[in-house]
């Protein structure tokens, strides 16, 4: 039989149970691949349960940089009972299969192309370690020992690495030292040779983070000065509240009072999540929710209140498999068309991509700039993939000759010195935007009502037709404005000749130039398009029209990206062919790849001057 | 619609402490049905305000949606306004509150708005005891939309259509008591002089202050039939206790006689002197409020007055410890940890 046989290119299925403390063990092996140079990607694939259901956690190790999803595993760590037969079946050829050994398999585990490993994690933990709490988790860290050994993992990593963990609690790091010797000695003794696969120190990493999208986030809305948050806990979004929270125990309590900097209120819902930024942003605070596609959907009645009567706010989606409550702990780039078009009437939201960390930091600080100087909702997309894994990332970096944009905002010498009358909608400036002012500013000059019902350049009432359709154009205006402030997309033309051109966004970003890559190595030569940002910029235009056909890969059924790119720039629609994914996991490159060469069989071929037969 | 007052002003208008006269605390023409009763809860708002000598553009202004929600345009025209949503003036308020702790804020809401589409914004603001006066203009119906019954409607009640209510009222002084508020209230709009001193008790109040003012709907629930009328409310009002609101500048001028009384010393230093009648109850004390409030209701009246002040719980922003000073004068210094900093993590994420 052919052992899988690679060096710092393979994937490690963790198979374990919900709640048991695995995803420290799991972590740490990442964390030390990372350590040694070898860019890793660590996806959770996780049940909506708090205890008791199977959860899988795969690693791809890939010295050529390759972070998306891989699809199949060519180890597996089985130590969840109920889906150990499973695990098994689906192992690759030549696969390696340790498990807890301490029951026998039966006789269903029967495939001769794989490799067993057994060790006896229960009796090894159960001898080795009395307290039995420790050792439910210490059963994990012993199987991650194993797998050192087996990999040739650098032992001292890993202890470094716990060390580094528990330096506050130098006693809780003892036991974990052990139970790695423990299983890194039983893998030594008893399965010598028998794992082909290999990691390797190497320099591939540089200066980059291993870090979630979501507290990436929560830093950004800190360092972009993020005061108020009204948040309603739901999947995958609460880790981002939870995150800001712990950094403004950081950053932001009075050395003199012990008072906080921040105001976070855990709202009763979702509309009151949205009602308590709206409220503060018309206030003159920078405050912001995190939310999920639920969330989206009740926020919509505030959505359009805060379009019309122009006022900033900060939501981050991070999007989760829908409709309904579909998935909640599966990923998906779904709510793209709620999101962009959320309310009754006439309204588009900017919506932002981010697609690692340093862009969820970033973008984060862009949102809270853009929504002011727009006076208007900006919502950051992120999805459950990039929000909740872990991702190998740039180094967030903040420029401390940064200020905020807080946008056209009058001050009490501002009023005072104004000749011409105030109009809180009045366009002055010719784009779109108007001056605003803050409760309290001064005793006599700028205040208005805000109001969600149609009103006059001086934010009086009216039903006056005209008044209304020129407020609503000068909110179309104000769109075109947007349009040049957004972030423009990143373009990689690899063939000024190709005709072949694909778009995609956000968490889809590293599976699609994965599969560009692997359909280079097949001589097709394909351009690309990575979108950052709602509304569209000329530049996407430019693009679409340079190429005669374009592959639109998102995450989701009906092609929300590619209605949204029809539905904006009038684009021919047979031009843009639908490369979609929607089981819930990250999308890998093998499935881009196919249906990308699926699509291209299908359609008849293409004439030199550009026009379909 | 409606448009600004002309601006005349008589030059002997008696002027308050802070120099400002009556009129200086009108906003734009009501457009209101001509004897609706939200405009007499609105002139004892404006009042409020003047007697107190408060400066407009201090105080903020939220309202939900319906004939009530619109009345902020109807008054402190000077004050900063947002007519929000259906239900959720308190979310927006609760926002604006947080941003900036310094300024008076005046949320106004209807039964509609308050006690069906808002009530869980309602129950979470009381709960969260918002620093903010929450008044709820309170007719047994749904104006803006013609008339529907309520959820404050009481069970019987007919209006115009002449079809009795078969659903149980909620009591919405009741409910705020139980769910938390600091300050609740019940007035009637048809009676100024009580309405007027529970206004500016609400405004001295830390935390939320509720008032429920019994204001009927002239177009279409105040017939004979209907428990909101004028008529009915008139006949079967009954008083917890008169009072005086006293503001902190004038207390040691006030002389009431001992043992008819109860003081209850506001956060600001006011306070609110309550002229005991024989059958009155201890505003303090959480159970009497509600009892009382049922033991008038089984006689068939309908009890009006302070019915409870709690002094001693804390507003939101001492609950969650923020900042004394308000979130939205921070600035990059006070608020941005500096690229050093963001080093360090970065340390840790290696
Ligand atoms: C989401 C939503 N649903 C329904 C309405 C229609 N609507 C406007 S006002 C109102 C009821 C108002 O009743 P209330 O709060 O008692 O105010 P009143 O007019 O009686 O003062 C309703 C249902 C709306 N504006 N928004
Ligand atoms: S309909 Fe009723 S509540 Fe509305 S303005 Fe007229 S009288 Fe007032
Ligand atoms: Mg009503």
């Amino acid at each position: 039989m052919k052992r899988i046989e690679r060096v710092n290119d393979f994937v490690v299925r963790f198979a374990n149970v919900n709640g048991s403390g695995s995803a420290s063990a799991n972590n740490l092996f990442a964390k030390a691949i990372f350590r040694l140079g070898v860019p890793v990607s660590p996806k959770n694939i996780f049940p909506s349960n708090i205890q008791g259901l199977p959860t899988w956690y795969e690693v791809r190790v890939s010295e050529q940089g390759y972070l998306a999803r891989r699809g199949g595993f060519d180890f597996v760590v089985a130590v969840n009972g109920q889906t150990l037969l499973r695990d098994y079946r689906e192992l690759s050829p030549g696969g390696y299969f340790l498990y807890d050994s301490t029951r026998e398999l039966n006789e269903e585990f029967d495939r001769s192309d794989v490799i067993p490993i057994p060790i006896p994690l229960t009796d090894l933990c159960n001898t080795a370690f009395e307290n039995p709490k420790l050792r439910q988790l210490l059963k994990n860290i012993i199987y991650v020992g194993s797998l050192a050994y087996l990999i040739h993992l650098d032992f001292a990593v890993l202890t470094d690495a716990v060390n580094q963990q528990y330096r506050k609690n130098p006693k809780l790091a003892e036991p974990n030292i052990k139970a790695l010797e423990i299983g890194f000695a039983y893998a030594r003794d008893h399965h010598p040779d028998t794992c082909k696969l290999r990691v390797e120190k190497t320099d591939r990493i540089g200066d980059k983070i291993l870090m979630n999208g979501n507290s990436a986030f929560a830093l950004g809305a800190i360092y972009a000065g993020a005061t108020v948050v009204g948040w309603y806990p739901i999947t995958p979004s609460t880790s981002v509240v939870e995150a800001f929270e712990k950094y403004t125990t950081m950053f932001r309590v009075e050395a003199d009072s012990g008072r906080r900097k921040a105001a976070i209120l855990q709202a009763e819902d979702e509309l009151a999540a949205l009602g308590i930024v709206i409220g503060a942003s018309w206030n003159g605070a920078r405050a912001f929710t995190s939310t999920s596609g639920p969330g989206i959907s009740l926020m919509s009645e505030f959505f359009g209140l805060a379009y019309f009567a122009e006022i900033p706010a900060v939501v981050l989606d991070v999007q989760r498999t829908g409709p309904s409550t579909g998935m909640p702990t599966r990923t998906q780039q779904s709510d793209l068309l709620s999101c962009a078009y959320a309310s009754h009437g006439d309204t588009k939201h900017v919506l932002l991509f981010p697609c690692n960390p340093r862009e969820c930091f970033d973008f984060a600080a862009d949102a809270f700039d853009l929504a002011e100087r727009l006076q208007t909702p900006v919502i950051v997309m992120s999805d459950l993939d990039l929000g909740m894994n872990d991702h190998i990332s740039p180094p967030l970096h903040w420029d401390d000759n940064r200020t905020y944009d807080r946008g056209k905002v009058l001050s009490a010498e501002d009023l005072e010195s104004r000749q011409e009358q105030w109009g809180r909608y009045l366009d002055v400036d010719g784009d779109g935007i108007c001056y605003r002012t803050y409760p309290g500013t001064h005793p006599t000059k700028g205040s208005y009502f805000t109001r969600g019902t149609s009103h006059n350049e001086y934010s009086g009432y009216t039903e006056e037709s005209p008044i209304y359709q020129a407020g609503m154009e000068r909110l179309l205006l104000k769109w075109q404005t947007a349009r040049h402030l957004v972030p423009a997309p990143r373009i990689k033309i690899r063939d000024g000749k190709s005709r072949l051109g694909t778009i995609f966004f956000g968490s889809t970003t590293q599976a699609a130039y994965e599969a560009i890559g692997d359909l280079a190595l097949q001589g097709l030569w394909i351009n690309s398009l990575r979108l950052r940002a709602f509304p569209l910029n000329d530049e996407v235009a430019d693009f679409i029209n340079r190429h005669e056909t374009i592959f639109v890969i998102e995450q989701n059924r009906d092609g929300q990206l590619r209605t949204l790119l029809i539905n904006e720039g009038d684009f021919p629609p047979e031009k843009l062919l639908k490369v979609l994914s929607f089981d819930g996991l990250p999308i890998t490159a093998a499935c881009i790849a196919a249906k990308i060469g699926a699509l291209l069989q299908e359609k008849p071929q293409q004439s030199k001057d550009g026009g379909t037969a | 619609m409606s448009t600004d007052r002309p601006i005349f002003r008589h030059p002997q208008a008696t002027k308050n402490s802070a120099g400002f006269s009556r009129k200086d605390y009108e906003g734009a023409i009501s457009t209101l049905c001509a004897g609706c009763g939200h405009d007499s809860a609105t002139n004892a708002i404006i009042q409020a305000c003047f007697e107190l000598a408060i400066l407009p553009h201090r105080v903020v202004k939220m309202s939900g949606i319906g004939c009530s929600s619109k009345t902020p345009a109807y008054f402190l025209g000077r004050s900063h306004g947002f007519n929000s949503v259906h239900g959720r003036m308190p979310s927006i308020a609760t926002g604006a509150n947080m941003a900036n702790r310094d300024l008076l804020y005046v949320g106004i809401s209807g039964d509609g708005d308050t006690a069906s589409i808002g009530m869980g914004q309602f129950a979470h603001a009381l709960r969260r005891n918002l620093n903010l006066t929450y008044i709820c203009m309170n007719n047994g119906c749904y104006g803006l939309t013609k008339g529907q019954d309520s959820a404050t409607a009481d069970r019987g009640s007919a209006g115009k259509k002449g079809v009795p209510n078969p659903y149980s009222a909620i009591d919405l002084c009741e409910l705020a008591i139980e769910l938390g508020a600091s300050y609740v209230a019940r007035g009637f709009s048809g009676d100024k002089q009580q309405l007027v001193p529970l206004i500016k008790g609400a405004f001295s109040h830390s935390g939320l202050a509720f008032i429920d003012v019994i204001s009927p709907c002239v177009t279409f629930n105040n017939t004979s039939t209907s428990t909101k009328s004028y008529e009915y409310v008139r006949e079967h009002i009954d008083s917890t206790n008169t009072f005086d609101f006293i503001p902190l500048q004038q207390e040691i001028l006030a002389h009431y006689p001992e043992g008819t009384s109860q003081d209850v010393l506001m956060h600001d230093g006011s306070v609110l002197h309550l002229h005991k009648a024989e059958s009155s109850k201890d505003v303090t004390s959480r159970r009497r409020a509600v009892d009382s409030l049922e033991e008038e209701k089984a006689k068939g009246r309908l009890l009006t007055g302070l019915l409870y002040v709690n002094q001693d719980i804390m507003e939101t922003h001492d609950i969650i410890n923020s900042t004394l000073r308000p979130l939205n004068t921070l600035k990059e210094a006070d608020l941005c940890p500096g690229n050093a900093a963001l080093k360090k993590i970065m340390e840790g994420l290696r």
